[in-house]
């Protein structure tokens, strides 16, 4: 990112490998991603199921399932890496400084532990807090997330919200020690529609309010235009495209890119056709020689099939993997630009 | 780009490479040699069975002949194991005690098999008062200790091998039923069941040939455990004195026999509480080896 | 406490049934019950005064009524062989049962959670398959033998422990008690370590325990208070189960170790032929079965604040 200073990002992460170890080899679920995440600012990590975006967000916290491990890369947090850093002094950043929340609110929620409990929970652990205090902080915050009636739901256990009222829990949770970061796993996946809204609408405010930068993964494209400034696009556990978000939704550099904006309905630009992008996500274990996106790419070439080209800045402020992004300018200006 | 639409299609859903390879690593793990505890278990009871079912090759005596001259021997050539404190050689009895021992249980596991798989089929698949009536009973049967409720049978009946598969069957057959029961619920909702209902065949016939098969699997597993308890009764029994009657020879006896001599001779007692163990370990294995490879665990 | 009522309410049949086949015992005993009970010493009125006391030349519910009408008034019958009212020797031996079932259960509880919690946090290790192992020896290991092997080991030969008996006070207790009730307790663990095992790792693999991770909580609080708190529950089940088991372990455990419980009672009096005692004992351990069941269910509820809010 050429127009910021390298001081005034808040998370750097730098060539990022997590590698998974199953029954038929070694998965490179994260290969070599690079992010940096500047204060105050919403920055969206795209990409389908099983991309390693998931897996990205984890291993910046190093709250990776057992399998998983991180084999190199650097995550720069005011100039300490995260990746050296022990588990106890790991533990003083989760939750204080970078906080994270998940998809699934029921089960990401403890059943058998009072919500109330849950949001006081990190301010006791790590501020200090006594009950009394952080009871009143927690309450803070459920109104702050706009929980009703929070002196009464202090008491509840997650089965008794529904859906959205446990995000917006997680959130609470989240808020509840300050941190500058919060990653978010796509938490609104499992909502519905209009609670999905909500629950976007209730985090930009949020970070708008206190600063805190955000870290949104999804596969929902239109999320991302919501919410967020920028943008990574994530393929077979790489970053294949990044940038401000709205120029890379409406002019993609990178086929695949291309690829899921022209196969995600729109309801207010209608197209004349969805088309899906052909093939399916390759093998992580084995991957693809050259570029991983060339099986299923319209656009490959003889040197795509050779070299796995890196990401590289090829304006300001854009980054874009592909060797040959000008055909997807091509094919945007060709086919009609109804983006 | 506007805020509301529906997520984008973009390749295909949940087949990630990763579940495609666990896809393919399922079959593996289902050849039923690659099990280790499986074959180490059928190794174990393999080679029990062996030696006690072809005792006379391995040994040259009597169970039951008593040597006076040559009581309470410790480990020698003419005596593998030694003697007892009546002379009776302890290998001998080890291995013709085990073939009465096995011999009991294996049999007795088969009746409380057939009869709470039965009466747990009906439960199941009648449901109704029928279901009601059977699961009360298995609610009061149940409340009694095994143990309590077997010696207490074993007690009215009368000692002797007859008594442990009355009692067995009148105790055991309740844990067959509750799983059989179980697995038909859930199985009787499938398809396959519609389908013969429709097609006009009997219940009789419906549950005999087409569900049991398919719901029997958990009984088996579970009666590799139950055969290890049922060793368990049987040598506890017998360790009372109100199982298998001397001059039989069998684990319990032997143990209760050597008790004695503990502090002085304590292979007596030792040997046949390991064998019990051993066997116990076998069979528990083959039922841990039959649990991991016929449900798809993770 | 409706869910208390509710579910007490649903005992009652299951009690009555363990009446039922309390009472039904004595007709399973071949031929004539009285003569084959008093056996060497059956002479024709003792026989007549126990068909009379039983109430054997009446119809089967006359029988049952007669018997129910007894129970309710606490009147479990005569010993044949003491001549003193069975209540009365079942109140006074109750208690070393109840000590040896509470330490046995206490016991197996400090040993399974430790030993499953290895096993569970290093999974397919040297230790989680140490742990699984083990256990199934555990699982075929009659437990007199184990007694007598403690007991001659422990008590006999480095005499660490009384060898038999009940002890006096409740040190006299810990102490004297201490060897039947770890009887009782390895004979528990394999089943127990085994479904605490199964849900560590269910509870460990959450999502709610990454959550936890992610807000930075220290271990020892993560593991007591979101996953040991979670994981007890489907071990509580399991516990509540096997306290079948548990308790008909102590029958030949106490046997071995001369303690004075009712199981002891109950086995010299299948030895003096003294029915009403055996009958009696067996209906108190199927009640005792019963109520412990009932205490598991509100121990459940009590940990799972799911169940409560059921309809």
């Amino acid at each position: 990112m050429g127009e910021r200073s390298v001081s005034q990002s808040l998370l750097q992460v730098t060539d990022l490998r997590v590698e998974i170890a199953s029954r038929r080899g070694i998965v490179r679920a994260v290969d070599g991603v690079s992010l940096e995440i500047p204060a105050g600012e919403a920055v969206g990590l795209v990409g389908e199921s099983g991309s390693g975006k998931s897996m990205t967000l984890r291993a910046m916290l190093g709250v990776l399932p057992s399998e998983a491990r991180i084999t190199g890369g650097q995550v720069m947090l005011d100039g300490v890496d995260l990746v050296q850093l022990g588990h106890a002094e790991l533990n003083k950043i989760r939750g204080t400084k970078i906080a994270m929340i998940f998809q699934e609110p029921m089960s990401a929620l403890n059943p058998v532990m009072r919500v109330g409990h849950q949001i006081a929970e990190g301010p006791q652990v790590h501020l200090g807090m006594n009950r009394a205090q952080s009871a009143e902080r927690a309450l803070e915050l459920m109104r702050r997330v706009g929980i009703p009636d929070p002196e009464r739901r202090f008491r509840s256990f997650p089965h008794e919200f529904s859906g959205g009222m446990r995000q917006r829990v997680m959130i609470a949770i989240a808020l509840s020690c300050e941190p500058s970061v919060i990653l978010c796993d796509e938490p609104t996946t499992a909502l519905d529609v209009t609670i999905q809204d909500q629950i976007l609408r209730l985090l930009a405010r949020l970070c708008g309010e206190s600063g805190t930068s955000l870290v949104f993964v999804t596969h929902d494209l239109p999320v991302v235009a919501q919410l967020c400034h920028q943008l990574a696009v994530m393929y077979a556990g790489q970053i294949v495209e990044r940038g401000n978000v709205q120029d890379v939704l409406t002019q993609p550099w990178h086929p695949y890119t291309l690829g899921l904006v022209r196969s995600a309905p729109d309801v207010d630009h209608p197209r004349s056709s969805l088309v899906a992008i052909p093939g399916s996500p390759p093998s992580l274990i084995n991957p693809p020689a050259g570029c991983r996106f060339n099986p299923r790419c319209k656009f490959a070439e003889q040197d795509c099939l050779v070299t796995d080209p890196p990401l590289r800045l090829v304006a300001a402020g854009r980054a874009t993997a592909c060797l040959h992004h000008d055909r997807c300018l091509e094919a945007l200006r060709t086919e009609g630009a109804d983006l | 780009m506007s805020a509301v639409s529906i997520t984008p299609a973009a390749g295909s859903p949940e087949s990630s490479s990763q579940a495609g390879a666990a896809e393919r690593a399922q079959p593996r793990r289902h050849r039923w040699y690659r099990q280790p505890a499986l074959m180490a278990g059928l190794a174990i009871v393999g080679l029990i069975l062996f030696l006690v079912i072809a005792a006379p090759i391995f040994t040259s005596y009597n169970p039951d002949a008593q040597n006076l001259n040559a009581t309470l021997q410790g480990v020698s050539a003419h005596h593998l194991l030694g003697t007892d404190q009546e002379g009776r050689d302890t290998w001998t009895r080890l291995l013709y005690g085990g073939r009465t021992d096995l011999r009991i249980a294996f049999i007795a596991v088969l009746f409380p098999f057939c009869l709470g798989t039965i009466l747990g089929s009906l439960a199941g698949y009648f449901g109704g008062w029928v279901d009601l009536v059977i699961m009360r009973l298995v609610d009061i049967v149940v409340a009694f200790p095994f143990f309590v409720l077997i010696i207490a049978l074993v007690f009215v009946l009368g000692p002797g091998e007859r008594s442990i598969y009355v009692a067995i069957t009148l105790v055991g057959w309740v844990s067959y039923a509750r799983i059989v029961r179980g697995e038909i619920l859930v199985a009787k909702r499938q398809e396959y069941v519609l389908a013969a209902q429709s097609g006009g065949l009997s219940n009789l016939r419906i549950i005999g040939r087409h569900l049991l098969p398919n719901v029997i699997t958990q009984a088996i597993i579970y009666a590799m455990s139950d055969i290890v308890q049922d060793i368990l009764a049987i040598v506890t029994l017998s360790y009372l004195g109100l199982g298998i009657q001397p001059p039989a020879p069998d684990w319990g006896t032997m143990i209760s026999d050597g008790q004695n001599f503990l502090t002085t001779h304590w292979q007596l007692t030792t040997i046949p509480g390991v064998a019990v163990v051993i066997t116990g370990l076998g069979l528990s294995l083959i039922g841990d080896g039959l649990a991991d490879l016929l449900r798809p665990g993770q | 406490m409706t869910f208390v009522l509710r579910r007490l309410v649903l005992l009652v049949p299951t009690a009555l049934g363990v009446t039922i086949i309390a009472f039904f015992m004595i007709h399973l005993i071949p031929g004539d019950p009285a003569r084959t009970i008093l056996g060497i010493h059956a002479t024709p009125q003792k026989i007549a005064i126990l068909h009379h006391q039983w109430g054997l030349d009446r119809p089967l519910a006359d029988q049952y009524w007669l018997f129910m009408d007894r129970l309710l008034h606490g009147n479990l019958g005569q010993s044949l062989y003491y001549g003193t009212s069975v209540g009365g020797l079942i109140t006074s031996r109750l208690p070393p049962t109840l000590w040896l079932i509470i330490y046995a259960g206490v016991l197996g509880v400090v040993i399974s959670i430790p030993l499953a919690m290895i096993a569970a946090t290093r999974k397919d290790g040297i230790r989680d398959h140490v742990v699984r192992v083990v256990p199934l020896l555990g699982l075929g290991m009659p437990s007199f033998w184990l007694a007598l092997i403690l007991q001659t080991v422990l008590a006999v030969k480095y005499r660490l422990f009384p060898v038999t008996g009940y002890g006096s006070g409740i040190l006299g207790h810990l102490h004297t008690m201490f060897l039947p009730s770890l009887t009782v307790a390895i004979a528990l663990c394999p089943v127990v370590i085994r479904s605490l095992r199964a849900s560590m790792l269910n509870v460990l693999g959450a999502d709610f325990v990454t959550t936890a991770r992610a807000k930075g909580i220290p271990g020892h609080r993560l593991f007591v208070r979101h996953v040991l708190r979670n994981a007890v529950i489907p071990a509580v089940t399991v516990l509540g189960i096997n306290i079948g088991f548990l308790i008909g372990g102590t029958v030949i455990v106490e046997q071995v170790f001369a303690v004075p419980g009712i199981g002891n009672l109950m086995i010299n009096s299948i030895f003096q032929r003294d029915f009403p005692v055996v009958q009696a004992v067996a209906l108190v351990f199927g009640i005792m079965v019963v109520l412990v069941n009932l205490l598991t269910d509100m121990a459940y509820a009590a940990l799972d604040p799911r169940v409560r809010f059921d309809r």
